[in-house]
């Protein structure tokens, strides 16, 4: 049984996977989201590659912070119109260059965060960006989100 | 005792090199593959090159080894050979299909990453380069972790230059800093494209904060150089051949050739400085 959660009000999820690294992943779910959000789209984007988030920068929101609410965190909000949400472990960090050196179980429970306690809202589209490969980011965040509507995966490559 | 298992394996490697990044896709595995083909050119060098990345073992193919399986012996298991004396290990080795996704979490990769350092019989070897994956997680722990039981000569971090790859690159620096990994120098490829007809300079990914350069200058590292977009690289690798053998005019040839005498230097003096402190 879903319960009302903070996914509850979000109709589409849209994985961005690659396996590869490098090859356009964040850049491909920032335009997407863009894209989405001139065409009338609420959107939101869940960076879920904790080593390397990329998504904060390409959006000029890389000196926001994340704010506290009474239903979980508030995702940055970009751009006049505030149309794309972001949550990204880039909000977190004390230093932009701060290495988060994590293992695996510590990845884990921030992505759960990130899906069960962030504050959506009612969205069109949730597009979530990932690290390349196919370990703990990857698996827990498809098992988090099972009980949602998954739209589906993109995968991105490059020719070679 | 697993650490005294370890030593032992390792005792007759003299020099650890380490290829990180914190960004993907910017060129670890082509360094690491050609790194390990220059050191190899000196016969009387015997060159390990081992391949942590779990999920995305991109070495055998750039080795043109793809295919290859690994064998059991008395002794442990065996490298893949490319030339007498340049070894190879990888999961990319142990798959039944190349399109096999090794879809593991944290605590078995380490454990991989363990077997591969106790039971691989890597003999004497003057220098085991180690390719790594994109991060800051648990294989980069573990890889820094177990190779304690030896030494690391240092690691060398591989960027392009723009900054979406220079901001995941200082987190890696702060990574090597925070384990205390000496960090040899930075490679910055895919610097320029120089159009093979017109010979004009193009820089496809533009340094907008200034490029590695910049970026060493203020995090004051060691910069090794910079490494121009040749596409025979790509096809090199595509085709598991060496880049430095096919191409041995190239600009970039010549920029990988400069870099790794510099790797190599840096490992000799430290090599030299260890020898003076016993």
């Amino acid at each position: 049984l879903a319960e009302r959660t903070s996914l509850a009000g979000v109709q589409h999820i849209l994985l961005v996977l690659s396996g590869k690294g490098g090859v356009g992943k964040s850049t491909l779910s920032t335009e997407l989201a863009l894209a989405l959000r001139n065409a009338g789209k609420k959107v939101g984007i869940l960076d879920v590659d904790l080593c390397g988030p990329s998504i904060p920068r390409m959006l000029r929101v890389q000196d926001s912070a994340v704010h506290q609410c009474d239903s979980g965190w508030v995702p940055v909000f970009v751009g006049q119109d505030k149309a794309i949400a972001l949550m990204s472990i880039g909000f977190l960090l004390e230093r932009p260059d701060d290495a988060v050196v994590w293992r695996g179980p510590k990845k884990n429970a921030l992505i759960k965060q990130f899906i069960t306690d962030v504050a959506w809202g009612d969205l069109d589209f949730l597009i979530v960006d990932t690290p390349p490969g196919t370990s703990d980011e990857h698996i827990s965040t498809v098992e988090a989100l099972r009980p949602y509507q998954m739209l589906g995966a993109v995968l991105v490559t490059t020719p070679q | 005792a697993e650490v005294a298992e370890l030593r032992a394996r390792l005792r007759a490697v003299r020099h650890t090199v380490l290829v990180l990044s914190g960004k993907g896709g910017v060129g670890k595995s082509t360094f690491s593959a050609l790194l390990a083909h220059g050191l190899a050119a000196d016969e009387n060098k015997q060159v390990a090159l081992l391949d942590i990345d779990i999920c995305g073992p991109s070495i055998p193919k750039m080795m043109g080894l793809e295919g290859e399986q690994v064998h059991q012996s008395g002794s442990g298991w065996s490298p893949v050979y490319v030339e007498e004396n340049l070894g190879v290990m990888s999961v990319g080795f142990l798959l039944s299909s190349p399109d096999d996704a090794v879809i593991w979490r944290g605590p078995k990769k380490n454990g991989l990453i363990k077997q591969f350092l106790r039971d691989v019989d890597w003999g004497e070897v003057d220098y085991l380069i180690v390719d790594t994956p994109p991060g800051t997680s648990d294989e980069h722990l573990s890889i820094v972790q177990y190779l304690n039981a030896t030494h690391i000569d240092g690691a060398v971090i591989v960027t392009t230059p723009q900054e979406v790859s220079l901001q995941d690159v200082r987190k890696e620096i702060n990574f090597c800093r925070k384990v205390k990994l000496p960090i040899i120098g930075v490679v910055e490829n895919m610097s320029s494209f120089v159009c093979p007809k017109c010979k004009n300079e193009s820089q496809i990914f533009p340094p907008t904060t200034g490029g590695a350069e910049k970026m060493c200058q203020n995090l004051n590292v060691s910069f090794l150089g910079k490494v121009p977009l040749d596409p025979q690289i790509g096809k090199s690798c595509d085709r598991g051949q060496s880049f430095l053998a096919e191409a041995p005019e190239s600009p970039a040839t010549l920029s990988y050739r400069n870099i790794i005498q510099r790797i190599e230097e840096y490992c000799e003096q430290h090599h030299l400085q260890e020898e003076k402190i016993m």
